[in-house]
């Protein structure tokens, strides 16, 4: 069983005449982190909203194909019914904090399930500790600096143990050390726990250092679904899609062109500075530097 | 005066006094309540510069840009614009010299169709008939919304809904143009459209003032770059002086482009540490091979 598993799904809001899906087919495996990266209107909000029934029970609409959730069909089922299943996280952390503590606000949602005093505890002490905000408990969430107060929101999910994490541009208001932040939770959400993640990107900058897949959407379909390596391996296609290839990409690419190799694709800082030494002492052997 | 200013601005402008279109002396903020804002800014910006105001999410960049406008009063100190200080100036008055794009461009838009939205500002200002015509059609075109004329603001996608905002700014004709994190929300595409077209009003005389934590766009755009912190200013540089020093930005809860931390790692092997783009570099690698 799959934790998504979309097949040739089109979707289009009540009263819009513009397909925002348009025949799209994708399948998280339990334990993957899949990056659906593409620009404004590509669709990967849709897809968001599609995996804990946002769409269609929230937001109406005319919903074609099969979508299902850990083998659950999402028309069948509430989103009360996945709220134990799938964690959502969205762009600004304001919109979805609004208790008095932080305590209080990663316990909300097991607290509704009625989950035991004890229970409850372990829960938020957990979520808390993953996010690296242990010890907030009674802090106010809206003294906090907006990369905590992303954390905090990933805790109050967390606390719900969903199956599968989705975030929606989940570091957008943020700083650049808030993203830094945010990304390192992420990691570990993946490398740690194992958790499903769905994270909706832009900018793919930070997640494809440890993102299993990336899915490059444009207008409500998707263009290409891969390793980061494979995927990013040609800025000139993302820039035609309407986003901005990581920096690190270009590099590589520029200097397969020059070298005429295909063999530099570079996901991280300290990968490039590993490979781009090796390279450049081996040139400096050669001419007996 | 020297001849033509060019492509050629140094980092921290030596001009002549009448040059300075903004000038800002021991500058402090507080906001009610007690919150230090800004501690003892100074800070001098010549006409035409394209500078960007960086730091992170509450280093004091937006109440620094706010005090420039007249929108906040200094708690102490001083700003002068176009040369007369703004004490006892009204914000319609700084307006004539002084634009300012908010970060949501919701905050300001408020008419019922482009056209009137962005006509609002120099018809406020008074302008004659003709003039007020003249303007609106300039900003319009400036900001490639001469199909939307009769559209209104909020039922356009959020990068439309930006380019509005600035051109509602640009046409009370302004000196200075401050935008405050003007690519939020937008997609590359979005975004490098904006820049360049904030790149030709560059070009055409009018000084750009960014206020952004995206150091990728001021490493590509930005000809000077103030770090703020606390509430101070920690840095004034060329985009490759700030680059250079991943330590001091991240006191600034700023962090450099992949392409810059990538060349200082490298540094050891001989590659400059001010590099800023990913063409540089590669060009800087290619020459430790050497020939052809």
């Amino acid at each position: 069983m799959r934790a998504l598993d979309l097949q040739d799904v089109r979707f289009k809001h009540r009263g819009s005449d513009h397909w925002a899906l348009d025949g799209v087919s994708l399948q998280v495996e339990k334990g993957e982190f899949v990056t659906l990266l593409g620009s404004n209107g590509s669709g990967k909000s849709t897809i968001c909203m599609l995996s804990n029934g946002l769409i269609p029970h929230a937001l109406p609409g005319d919903l074609q194909g099969k979508v299902e959730i850990f083998g659950f069909d999402v028309k069948e089922h509430s989103v009360a019914e996945f709220s134990t299943k799938v964690g959502m996280v969205f762009q600004e952390p304001e919109s979805q904090l609004f208790c008095m503590s932080v305590e209080e606000e990663v316990a909300f949602g097991p607290e509704n399930l009625a989950v035991p005093r004890e229970e409850l505890r372990e829960r938020v002490e957990w979520a808390l500790e993953l996010v690296g905000m242990k010890g907030y408990n009674d802090r106010s969430p809206f003294s906090l600096s907006g990369g905590q107060k992303q954390r905090v929101a990933i805790a109050a999910a967390l606390s719900m143990r969903p199956d599968m994490l989705v975030l929606d541009e989940p570091a957008y208001a943020l700083d650049p050390v808030g993203r830094l932040e945010l990304y390192s939770v992420l990691r570990d959400l993946k490398e740690r726990y194992g958790m499903t993640v769905v994270l909706a990107e832009r900018d793919a900058e930070e997640a494809v250092a440890f993102s299993d897949r990336i899915v490059l959407m444009k207008a409500g379909r998707v263009i290409d679904s891969g390793p980061p390596r494979i995927v990013l391996r040609e800025p000139s296609r993302l820039r035609n899609v309407g986003v901005t290839p990581p920096q690190l990409s270009e590099v590589a690419a520029l200097l397969n062109a020059r070298l005429m190799t295909t063999e530099n694709s570079f996901l991280t800082v300290e990968e490039a500075e590993r490979a781009i030494t090796e390279k450049v002492l081996a040139w400096r052997m050669v001419k007996g530097r | 005066m020297e001849d033509g200013e060019g492509e050629m601005i140094p980092a921290t402008p030596m001009l002549p006094r009448e040059e300075k279109i903004i000038s800002i002396h021991g500058l402090r903020f507080t906001y009610e309540g007690g919150v230090v804002a800004l501690r003892d800014i100074n800070l001098d910006i010549s006409s035409g510069e394209y500078l960007a105001i960086v730091g992170g999410n509450g280093s004091g960049k937006t109440t620094l840009a706010k005090n420039i406008n007249g929108l906040l009063r200094p708690t102490s100190g001083e700003v002068v614009v176009g040369g007369r200080s703004l004490s006892g100036r009204t914000v319609a008055d700084i307006a004539r010299t002084i634009g300012y794009a908010f970060q949501n461009p919701d905050h300001q838009l408020f008419c019922s169709t482009v056209e009137e939205e962005v006509r609002f500002g120099p018809a406020n200002l008074g302008y004659p008939e003709g003039e007020i015509v003249k303007k609106v059609r300039r900003a319009i075109e400036a900001m490639n919304l001469e199909s939307h004329r009769k559209t209104p603001p909020l039922s356009m996608r959020l990068g439309e809904r930006r380019r509005v905002s600035i051109a509602s700014v640009i046409a009370m004709d302004p000196e200075v143009l401050i935008l405050d994190e003007p690519t939020t929300g937008l997609d590359a595409q979005e975004s490098s459209e904006l820049l360049a077209k904030l790149r030709r009003l560059n070009e055409e005389g009018k000084t750009i003032i960014l206020i952004t934590h995206d150091m990728k766009l001021v490493a590509e755009h930005a000809k000077r770059v103030v770090v703020m912190s606390q509430g101070r200013v920690l840095l004034d540089s060329d985009p490759r002086g700030a680059f250079s020093d991943p330590e001091l930005l991240r006191q600034s809860n700023l962090e450099p482009p992949p392409v810059a931390l990538l060349a200082h790692k490298l540094s050891e092997l001989g590659i400059p540490k001010d590099v800023i783009s990913p063409e540089e570099l590669v060009f800087q690698i290619m020459r430790e091979r050497g020939g052809p």
